[in-house]
């Protein structure tokens, strides 16, 4: 499988990557790591005429202490993510889903950026940004703006990026005595997740995320007031599905995945000590 | 649309330069113009590990990457593991000592996830090593012996 052909463009810098936006307008794809975008472009679900390469813009590419906050580049490769020894003390949640992202070869190659920017509701690092309330930076024609993780998946493979904007940083708060728990329920390996989820305690507040429960990565808030308010994991699993809208197909059904969110949130709540 | 770009890479040791259409994806690049069959390709769409190589030491799927993505990078195949032509690479030493392989097409992908994984972890248990390989698939051996040979080979603490 071959993609249909395209101009490719390599940009020198985020802000010739937003010029080179504009001048393209809707034509134009940003390549990063090109592990979501390459196989649509291979079964043509995606014939972008222009890609525009980001994966070389190594300034961002970085993990970085900021006071309370760490800083994460959008070029950062999940593999840089799972090793990393400040996130693995600081914000343990992200290295330990971002170690379960597809197989060694994806990790290698994929960034935290794409696979945010993407907003497929069944990738694995959403459910931790919605968890963790990340930051999301995005910077365009006009400078950069922030915007909260809660705002940032706006529908299906729909995010708050523009079409002239870049997504350069996630900015995590330091959680160094937190609990935290993930699990992934998928039939194959490297297979995404039939249903997903990550949740955090941190000082008796909870945050979980839920993936492929929605036609975006949702939040269960519904779990986290309840943990919150000193429920077990059990009780507070209970209202994992609520206000879900969850998609059926040949994995599983509506009723399956409610079944699921309750079961895995259950787990992940007891992973992080409920 | 679709003009042709240079690209320039090192693959096993030898420069190599050619004009490329974007679209180009690297397995075939690898094997169609600098004719280094020895990458297979199984899927075609990221999910078997046949077409594995490293790129800048690391286990990549090229069929899953554009040849223009590897330009300027340091690439190796499996005809470029083994040392010389006489003497095998410890890994597909290995490989060969575990019967490690069959039909022998996921070999070539099998052995390049296996030396970068055990770059990364050099003393694996069992069960790391079966999730290291968990992106290559293999339809003859049902792994065991595969894993039997990684083991070793981490063993022999000789991979690099
Ligand atoms: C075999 C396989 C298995 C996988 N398994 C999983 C899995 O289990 N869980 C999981 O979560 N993911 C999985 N993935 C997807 C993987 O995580 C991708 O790496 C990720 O989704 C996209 O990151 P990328 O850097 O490759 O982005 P690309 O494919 O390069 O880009 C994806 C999209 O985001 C846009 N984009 C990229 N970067 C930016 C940016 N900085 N700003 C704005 N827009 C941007 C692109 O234009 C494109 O539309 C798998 C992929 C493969 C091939
Ligand atoms: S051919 Fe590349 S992963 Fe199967
Ligand atoms: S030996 Fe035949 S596919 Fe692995």
């Amino acid at each position: 499988m071959i993609p249909a052909a395209f101009d490719y463009k390599r940009a020198g810098s985020a802000d010739e990557a937003i010029a080179l936006l504009g001048e393209y307008g809707e034509d134009a794809k940003l390549l990063a790591g090109g592990h979501s975008l390459l196989p649509l472009m291979k079964y043509r679900l995606a014939s972008p005429a222009v890609l525009i390469d980001i994966g070389r813009l190594s300034d961002l590419s970085y993990i970085r202490e900021d006071g309370d906050v760490v800083r994460i580049g959008a070029l950062t490769r999940h593999r840089d993510i799972e090793i990393s020894e400040l996130l693995k003390s600081q914000v343990g949640l992200l290295p330990e889903v971002a170690g379960h992202v597809g197989d060694p070869q994806v990790r290698h190659r994929g960034t935290i950026g794409g696979s945010l920017a993407h907003g497929d509701p069944a990738s694995d690092l959403p459910s931790a940004i919605l968890a963790l309330r990340a930051t999301l930076v995005i910077k365009g024609p006009n400078g950069t703006r922030e915007v909260s993780s809660d705002d940032f998946f706006t529908g299906f493979l729909e995010t708050a990026v523009g079409p002239d904007e870049l997504l350069t940083e996630i900015i995590v708060s330091k959680t160094p005595n937190a609990t935290f728990g993930f699990q992934k329920f998928n039939r194959r390996a490297q297979d995404w997740a039939i249903v997903g989820c990550s949740v955090i305690v941190n000082n008796g507040s909870c945050g979980v995320g839920l993936v492929n429960m929605d036609s975006r990565p949702v939040r269960a808030a519904g779990v986290e007031s309840a943990i919150a308010g000193g429920a077990s994991a059990a009780d507070g699993a209970a209202s994992a599905a609520d206000g879900c809208e969850p998609p059926t197909d040949l994995n599983a059904s509506v009723e399956y995945r409610q079944h699921l969110a309750r079961v895995l949130v259950r787990r992940a709540l007891e992973t992080a000590g409920k | 649309m679709g003009d042709t770009v240079q690209v320039t890479m090192n693959i096993n040791g030898t420069a190599q330069s050619h004009d490329v259409e974007p679209r180009t994806l690297l397995v075939h690049y690898i094997r169609d113009v600098c004719g280094l069959t020895g990458t297979n390709i199984g899927c075609d769409s990221s999910s078997c590990g046949a077409c594995t190589i490293h790129l800048d030491g690391e286990a990549v799927k090229s069929c899953t990457m554009l040849a223009v993505q590897a330009d300027g990078h340091d690439l190796t195949t499996i005809e470029g593991l083994a040392p010389s032509a006489e003497k095998l690479h410890p890994m597909q030493q290995a490989f060969h000592e575990c019967h490690a392989l069959q039909c022998g097409y996921c070999t070539p992908g099998m052995v390049m996830a296996a030396v970068s994984l055990l770059d990364e972890v050099p003393n694996p248990t069992e069960r790391q090593v079966r999730i290291g390989l968990e992106g290559n698939l293999c339809r003859c051996t049902g792994y065991h012996n595969i894993v039997k040979a990684v083991l070793q080979c981490a063993a022999e603490g000789v991979a690099k």
